[in-house]
């Protein structure tokens, strides 16, 4: 039995699909693929597909991992082609790796947390410094409410790094990050006369993977409570990558094909 | 017509997607749809299924109309659903319109809305979308500027209670008479459009095949009843007749089904088997409306499934039609399929079945692989009495056999179908269904030794139909309804050796009184539906939506000052020289025999099924120059070789 990690993007309209939408088109374009699946025993037998922290809905994502053990031995990406080719545009299979050479360890072993861009739909006023005040916390608390009732986090702690920047079309980036200093937007948001008006705030940061999840969503909520920021429209989330986490603060990737990800980030396309 | 800009709405729509429940439905872009350049064809249509996403995407209907039109070099098609209330809010607040999910333009931009009702509690939410479109919902207050609002599917064959929200209604089979339109469109628009709407409308009109409800005028008689419906212009037909595809072989579609991101109701893939019926069942309006019987081919169902299967990645493919079993090939054709697929994970299903021997043969033939979980039968009335005055003709007898021999073979449940409030139904009639649930599991217990037999029962409110024996009938009341199934419950209860081991599933009788107002009603009703919408009603077909109260105090302001009520409509009998709403509307049947066979009914007089009986004179063949179309051909599935 072989098994092989997969690297995929939910990327435009698709980052909308929940994780039970897309494993349902996953499994469904396997058997299109006619990918030679092992499966599992029993009477219900099921292929076997190991997924690991999906984003949320509504999120898009460059950096999402699942692992499939195969019947028979397959070169990973005719494999990844084969998928990718049968999936609805947006659905994406971007890498695919033996998992014989992958990094050392289980795939959630891998998992120590992602990177994340935020882009709001203006300047967003006030970001930088309700970034700058959350920052300053140890401890912000968040109520999140799940199906199970009410869940208290922590959603300060779990991030690493967060900065804002101001961009005037969707897909530039701002200076590489380092450590916990926000670009103040004030000065970037004047900058008048740029015929694509007024820049778009990006917060992008790192977020440590913690039980539970901390989400961009929480973020969001923390920053309302420690400075009362509200955007005007919610932001358009991004998972950039996911993986480990090293001493930078630059998250990496569990296949070990990309290095660790800093400026060269592709932004949700549509 | 299109005045307003198509451009796609989605950069605006996707900040309000983040903040509604299961957004993946409002975006489109699932395995096989399909999206055209705007401005490369001529005709544009936006076809609507007035429910949610995931009771419209599965429609037969709408897929293959989406398919047939777009495969046009002229035309194009995008689809649209209800939206959920959540959206529905903001897209108020934010100014934005109701859209299509393919490419998220506005629906008052296209030339056509089509609209589907498999029923009639859809109404509203054609309301609610006009109004979403900013498309005036009276027909008479459009222009120009707005798409043609046309009605299709079952509940088309009387749409009296909407003549006043839609343009045009089509009677039939859709996928031919889409092309017809497509094309006296196309024409009028390369002329330059002459005449604006009004001349569009009679060309369509004067085709014979589409129904043009303000070309009519509707008089009524002192005591409420129609008086007569007539032609108000030269150009239309007297009486509008309905469509019928006869080779179904020449119809493969959908050829490549849509397959949803999102959860649906059907997660499978469904190949027509063939269309119409001649069962007879009385209360059955699908039965009677698409006659006559028209098989698609062993061949050509061998080939549908598999392409279709290549083309989706569905699991399960559902053989559907309205009494699968009924099928001249059934056996050959299920035995071959299920040889094909025995290998692969590929699971068949046969909805619609009759009870008897044979259905057990071929349930066992879908269930190779194993599962043998629940056999689905539908006696529909739960005494014999009652069976015949529906024609449904089932014996206590056959039926205990039947299931005897699916408990022996490993089945574990079986579920029963019945209607409650049928013509000349008394409650003995229904506790009947009592005795037959415990017969059944007592035929359980013997056959299998086990004493853990499982049935249940299903029971849904008979409601009347126009263009069925029964449109005459007094629907039962509500209370009379719930009356009988509180009896029912306490008699399946009273034996407690096997009380445990039936399950019983109903409704209450209310939504059936409002689904017969709007299933026999006339124009008159239109005030109801309008007033229901404006209070609130929506999504009709949830029982976490729909409101009783609200449709009757809705009625009760329309119809102030007017001559009729809700029971007129609904439990009011109707005699036989009765001008009926629907009888400028030709679904083929001839009234005359129509009224015998109710009458036949009222005696517990069966009629056979003209398959294998010599005609009876339904009048349907006549009238449609047409003949039923079954097998046996003898021909085999291609290709024979298993798939694995």
């Amino acid at each position: 039995m072989q098994r092989i990690r997969l690297r995929y993007a939910k990327r435009g309209r698709m980052r909308f699909s929940s994780h039970r939408d897309f494993a349902r088109a996953f499994e469904r374009s396997l058997r299109r693929a006619e990918i030679p699946m092992a499966y599992s025993a029993g009477f219900h037998p099921h292929p076997k597909i190991s997924y690991v922290g999906a984003a949320p809905t509504g999120v898009g994502s460059e950096a999402e991992y699942l692992e499939i053990a195969l019947a028979e031995r397959q070169d990973p990406e005719q494999v990844r082609a084969a998928i990718d080719a049968v999936l609805p545009a947006g659905l994406d299979i971007v890498a695919a790796r033996d998992v014989a050479h992958c990094p050392a360890g289980s795939l959630p072993d891998q998992i120590h947390g992602s990177r994340w861009q935020l882009e709001f739909g203006d300047a967003a006023d006030g970001l930088p410094a309700a970034v700058a005040a959350l920052l300053a916390e140890e401890t912000v608390l968040v109520d999140r409410f799940t199906k199970d009732g009410k869940r208290s986090l922590d959603a300060r702690a779990a991030i690493v790094w967060a900065s804002v920047s101001i961009s005037n079309s969707a897909a530039s980036n701002a200076g590489a990050p380092t450590g916990t200093e926000a670009p103040a937007s004030a000065e970037a948001a004047s900058g008048l006369g740029d015929e694509s008006g007024p820049g778009r705030a990006i917060l992008d940061m790192v977020v440590r993977q913690v039980t539970p999840t901390v989400r961009p969503d929480d973020v969001l909520t923390a920053l309302q409570s420690v400075a009362g920021f509200a955007p005007s429209q919610p932001p358009r989330a991004t998972r950039l990558a996911q993986g480990p986490i090293d001493e930078a603060g630059a998250v990496g990737d569990p296949l070990g094909i990309t290095q660790f990800v800093n400026n060269q980030t592709p932004v949700g396309n549509r | 017509m299109s005045a307003n800009t198509a451009d796609s709405l989605f950069d605006r729509l996707e900040p309000l997607l983040m903040q509604v429940s299961k957004p993946i439905q409002y975006v489109g872009g699932e395995l096989n749809a399909r999206t055209k350049d705007w401005d490369s064809v001529s005709v544009h249509w936006a076809l609507m299924y007035p429910d949610a996403y995931e009771v419209g995407l599965p429609n037969q209907g709408i897929q293959i109309l989406y398919e047939v039109l777009n495969e046009r070099p002229d035309a194009l098609a995008e689809r649209t659903y209800s939206v959920w209330p959540d959206l529905e809010k903001l897209l108020r607040l934010h100014g934005l319109p109701q859209f299509t999910v393919d490419g998220h333009r506005p629906v008052g931009a296209f030339d056509v809305l089509g609209i589907s009702f498999s029923t009639e509690l859809g109404y509203t939410n054609m309301l609610a979308a006009l109004d979403l479109a900013q498309i005036p919902l009276h027909a008479a207050d459009r222009d120009d500027s707005h798409p043609i609002v046309l009605a299709g599917g079952h509940a088309a064959f009387n749409p009296e209670p909407i003549a006043d929200f839609i343009d045009a209604a089509v009677l039939g089979d859709g996928e031919q008479v889409v092309g017809a339109i497509t094309d006296v469109i196309a024409a009028f628009k390369a002329e330059g459009s002459p005449g604006g709407r009004d001349e569009l409308l009679t060309r369509l009109a004067e085709t014979g095949g589409v129904y043009i409800p303000r070309f009519y005028d509707v008089s009524y008689r002192p005591d409420g009843q129609l008086a007569e419906v007539t032609p108000n212009r030269t150009r239309v037909p007297a009486r509008v007749s309905k469509h019928t595809v006869m080779d179904l072989d020449e119809w493969p579609y959908p050829k490549t089904p849509l397959v949803p991101l999102a959860e649906t109701v059907h997660e499978r893939m469904s190949v027509e088997i063939f269309r119409g019926c001649t069962r007879g069942c009385r209360f059955c309006q699908a039965g009677m409306i698409t006659r006559p019987v028209r098989e698609r081919s062993i061949e050509g169902i061998g080939a549908m499934v598999e392409a279709g299967l290549a083309a989706t990645g569905f699991e399960e493919v559902g053989l559907l039609s309205l009494s699968s079993a009924d099928h001249s090939e059934i056996a050959p054709l299920s035995k071959q399929l299920a040889d094909r697929y025995e290998e692969s994970r590929v699971s068949l299903s046969l909805p619609s079945t009759r009870v008897d021997a044979f259905n057990i043969d071929l349930a066992n033939e879908f269930s190779r692989n194993g599962r043998r979980s629940g056999l689905t039968f539908a006696p529909e009335g739960g005494s014999e009495r009652l069976r015949r005055v529906i024609n449904k003709m089932v014996s206590h007898d056959d039926l205990i056999n039947t299931v005897s021999a699916a408990y022996s073979q490993g089945w574990r449940q079986v579920k029963l179908y019945f209607m409650c409030g049928l013509p000349t139904e008394t409650d003995e009639d229904v506790l009947e269904i009592a005795t037959m649930a415990q017969d059944v599991i007592r035929a359980g217990r013997k056959a299998t030794g086990s004493r853990d037999i499982k049935a249940t029962v299903s029971i849904g409110g008979f409601v009347p139909k126009p263009h069925t024996p029964f449109q005459w009938a007094a629907q039962a009341a509500p209370e009379v309804i719930d009356n009988r199934l509180r009896k029912l419950r306490a008699a399946i209860n009273s034996d407690k050796s096997m009380g445990r081991n039936i399950g019983m599933r109903y409704h209450d009788g209310e939504p059936s009184l409002v689904e017969g107002l709007l299933s026999r009603g006339d124009r008159r009703v239109g005030a109801v539906i309008e007033q229901a919408w404006r209070d609130g009603a929506r999504f009709d077909g949830w029982s976490e939506h729909f409101s009783f109260a609200r449709w009757m105090s809705a009625a009760d302001v329309a119809f102030t000052g007017q001559s009729v009520d809700v029971p007129f409509f609904t439990t009011r009998e109707r005699d036989a020289d009765e001008v009926l709403p629907w009888d400028h509307l030709d679904s083929g049947l001839d009234k005359q025999w129509l009224w015998d066979d109710w009458q036949d009914a009222l005696t517990g007089y069966e009629q056979d099924d003209c398959r294998w009986t010599p005609c009876f004179d339904c009048g349907v063949c006549p009238t449609m120059g047409t003949d039923i179309q079954v097998g046996p051909t003898g021909k085999a599935l291609l290709p024979v070789a298993a798939k694995r």
